[in-house]
């Protein structure tokens, strides 16, 4: 595949001695695309991991959270605007109350889905999703809302081979450090092994005195302050719109398709990964920068149908 | 005998006809985006537009009571020629006018053209409508693609901007943006250093950007709208890529600006139409709007008002609904009003002065939606397609 010459250009003006190439394009340039990429896939693996615990643990294919995202970050805003709340409060309160609703959400709706087919889940989620984009876009508009990055994070820092904002550093430390403490959480804690052993069978789990229908409601409110989080971590970057979550879940969906439905560290891994790939599409042929992801999906679901680390049914 | 009869009472029944549609209301359609990516700056509130327009004129005209009637095209062609179609049949709609999103009105354009109704093109852009598909029947209002890119790219190559780097939506709208201002730079002695294309609604412009400072160009050309637009100019701030190029939007409106932040937007060069600051009597129809909605209108609410105002000043000078009549009467009148000055070509192109503004910086705006400086001011002839370059059957007459 044929490098632009803007690529050339680009890496020539970072060093002038470029000595090492990989793929055709000095390291260099490499590097920094290397780690614009791994910025959006740690939204991916944000976004992913809410969905795949929602999977994993109620069977659910949570179609709401896009929308749970949108929320998020226009919770941030509003918080911001009408009651002067800073972003760190904010990166608190936003998926604390997002993850309340999304616990009022699980006892009106979803309780009562989860003996009869998944499809029925799904259709609801996303009715709740369309709902919700249609409030928002009638109170607030389509043009969206600019929250500033906090004071603390803004400017700015030289790596050497590329300048890097240094709110987007914090974005990657944040998402890297809540993914692998929810990991740790599920796969190696006792009450991950109780999450995990109820929804393998709730009678028996039950049976020992376990509210297992209390756990599955705060797991889903879990899911929905993880995409309220990430939400939050976005509105410094791009405009607070309430369309911002239906022009990312449909990728999130196929990372988490990618990963292996319901398989946490597979949705973290996957999440980076493809982030990566998508950053290196977009120097090397941007015009399939949004379906390279897809493409992946396809491939990957013909050579292993349950995802790069699910487990073959 | 009979045949003469026959031939007679036919004749009766279309007199009947034609003198019921003359004694019914008026009827003015508007189909625009109302809950997608345009509708802040079309959207309900340009309905709401031609419906003060109607008020305005007094609610009647030739004695007929003036009605309006509105829909949402949800920026599908079919769907805004199928509510034209059923307006024109059923109800005997007068006049059309189009909002955002220049395929719908090239398709209503084409079914105006067959029922022989006047249409009215606000907020599309493309200049197609009164140059390839041009029609007897249309009149393009506000601006077009060829308009920003000569106001805007001109301007800027000639202030010392002569290398370009476009990062472009890649769909048909931000091709033509491209293609458009491309032209006009190299046209100035100017130089197109790279575009990178963008899919619509990207999730992120940090790797584009990155390669458009990587082309040392000055001038980071910026060929998309909405929300691509917003996210790539708030990335570039971030990124510290606007203190080494100078940004210029090619279809930016005010509620894009306000919905950055002057923080963000602050020394981006934008070519509009119409600026609510501009003077009294823009003003005067600024703060109305305010009132209602709490934000400035745009250049196509403004322009919505003053194309139905003027259709219906149209209608009464010619004593008729007939479009042809009204069409000729439309082409021969002087538009002077609050929204612009000018004259609609033969093609339908509306001839009017553009202009190049300038977001004011934090510091120098000093009341809300105080956002533009305007840099330049152009004379319609030379924003537009000239008469000379256009393919337009109608001018060559």
């Amino acid at each position: 595949m044929a490098v632009p010459p803007t690529v050339i250009s680009y890496l020539k003006d970072i060093n002038p001695q470029v000595s090492m190439e990989i793929f055709g394009i000095p390291h260099q340039a490499f590097l920094g695309q290397l780690l614009l990429g791994l910025v959006n896939g740690a939204f991916y693996a944000l976004l992913s991991l809410g969905l795949a615990v929602i999977f994993g643990l109620l069977g659910i294919v949570n179609f709401a959270h896009g929308a749970l995202y949108m929320l998020g970050a226009f919770a941030a805003w509003i918080m911001l605007d009408k009651f002067g709340i800073n972003y760190w409060l904010a990166l608190l309160l936003a998926p604390l109350s997002v993850g309340a609703l999304g616990v009022v959400i699980e006892r009106l709706f979803l309780k009562h889905l989860y003996k009869i087919d998944p499809i029925y889940g799904l259709l609801l989620t996303f009715g709740l999703a369309l709902i919700a984009e249609g409030i928002f876009r009638e109170l607030y508009g389509v043009s969206g809302k600019n929250y500033d990055v906090p004071e603390l994070l803004s400017g700015a820092t030289n790596l050497g081979f590329m300048v890097l904002p240094n709110y987007r550093a914090w974005v990657v430390l944040v998402s890297l450090s809540v993914c692998l403490s929810t990991w740790y959480l599920i796969e190696r804690t006792r009450l991950g092994a109780y999450l995990r052993a109820g929804t393998e069978n709730a009678a028996l789990v039950q049976a020992f005195g376990i509210n297992v229908p209390l756990m599955v409601m705060l797991t889903y409110g879990a899911g929905a302050a993880l995409a309220a989080l990430a939400g939050v971590l976005a509105a410094p970057i791009i405009q607070v719109n309430p369309l911002m979550g239906s022009n990312l879940i449909i990728v999130v969906f196929a990372v988490v398709v990618i990963g292996g439905m319901g398989s946490i560290m597979g949705s973290i891994l996957t999440g980076l990964g493809l982030g990566v790939i998508e950053g290196l599409t977009r120097v090397f042929y941007p015009e399939a920068s949004s379906i390279v992801v897809f493409i992946i999906m396809v491939i990957v679901l013909m050579i292993r149908p349950a995802g790069l680390f699910g487990k073959e049914a | 005998m009979k045949t003469k009869t026959l031939v007679a009472s036919m004749a009766i029944g279309f007199a009947a006809a034609a003198s019921a549609q003359g004694t019914g209301p008026v009827k003015i359609g508007f189909i625009t985006d109302m809950s997608s990516v345009y509708a802040d700056l079309d959207g309900p509130a340009g309905g709401e537009m031609v419906k003060w327009a109607a008020q305005d004129f007094g609610g009647k005209v030739l004695n007929r009571p003036i009605e309006v009637v509105t829909a949402d095209h949800q920026n599908k062609a079919d769907i805004a020629s199928a509510k034209a179609r059923e307006w024109i049949d059923k109800d005997g709609l007068s006049m059309l006018i189009g909002g955002t999103n220049s395929g719908t009105s090239l398709a209503m354009a084409k079914l105006a053209e067959e029922k022989k109704r006047p249409f009215f093109s606000i907020g599309a852009g493309s200049a197609r409508l009164t140059n390839e598909a041009c029609s007897p029947y249309t009149v393009h209002y506000a601006y077009d693609t060829v308009a920003l890119a000569k106001v805007g790219a001109a301007a800027l190559v000639k202030a010392g901007g002569k290398n370009w780097f476009f990062l472009t939506a890649d769909y048909a709208f931000g091709h033509s943006l491209e293609a458009d201002a491309s032209t006009i730079v190299k046209a100035n002695g100017g130089t197109v250093m790279g575009a990178v294309r963008h899919p619509l609604n990207a999730s992120d412009f940090s790797s584009f950007l990155l390669q458009a400072q990587s082309s040392k160009a000055q001038v980071l050309a910026l060929a998309n709208a909405g929300g691509d637009f917003s996210n790539a100019m708030k990335s570039a701030k971030e990124f510290g890529i606007l203190k080494t190029m100078k940004p210029i939007g090619l279809l930016v409106f005010i509620t894009d600006v306000h919905s950055l932040g002057l923080s963000n937007a602050e020394g981006l060069q934008v070519a509009d139409s119409w600026y609510w600051n501009q003077d009294d009597a823009s003003r005067k129809f600024a703060k109305r709007f305010f009132e209602k909605y709490k934000r400035m209108p745009t250049s196509v609410q403004a322009a919505d008002y003053s194309a139905a105002s003027n259709y219906l000043k149209a209608v009464q000078t010619a004593g008729t609904t007939d479009a042809d009549k009204v069409m000729s009467t439309l082409k021969s009148m002087k538009i002077d009003d609050f929204y612009n000055k000018g004259q609609i070509r033969a093609d339908g192109r509306m001839i009017h002065d553009m202009y190049l503004y300038q977001v004011k910086s934090a510091k120098e705006s000093t009341t809300p939606w105080d956002y533009y400086r305007m840099i330049a001011k152009v004379p319609g002839e030379q924003a537009f397609t000239s008469a000379a370059d256009s393919k337009c059957a109608l001018l060559k007459k």
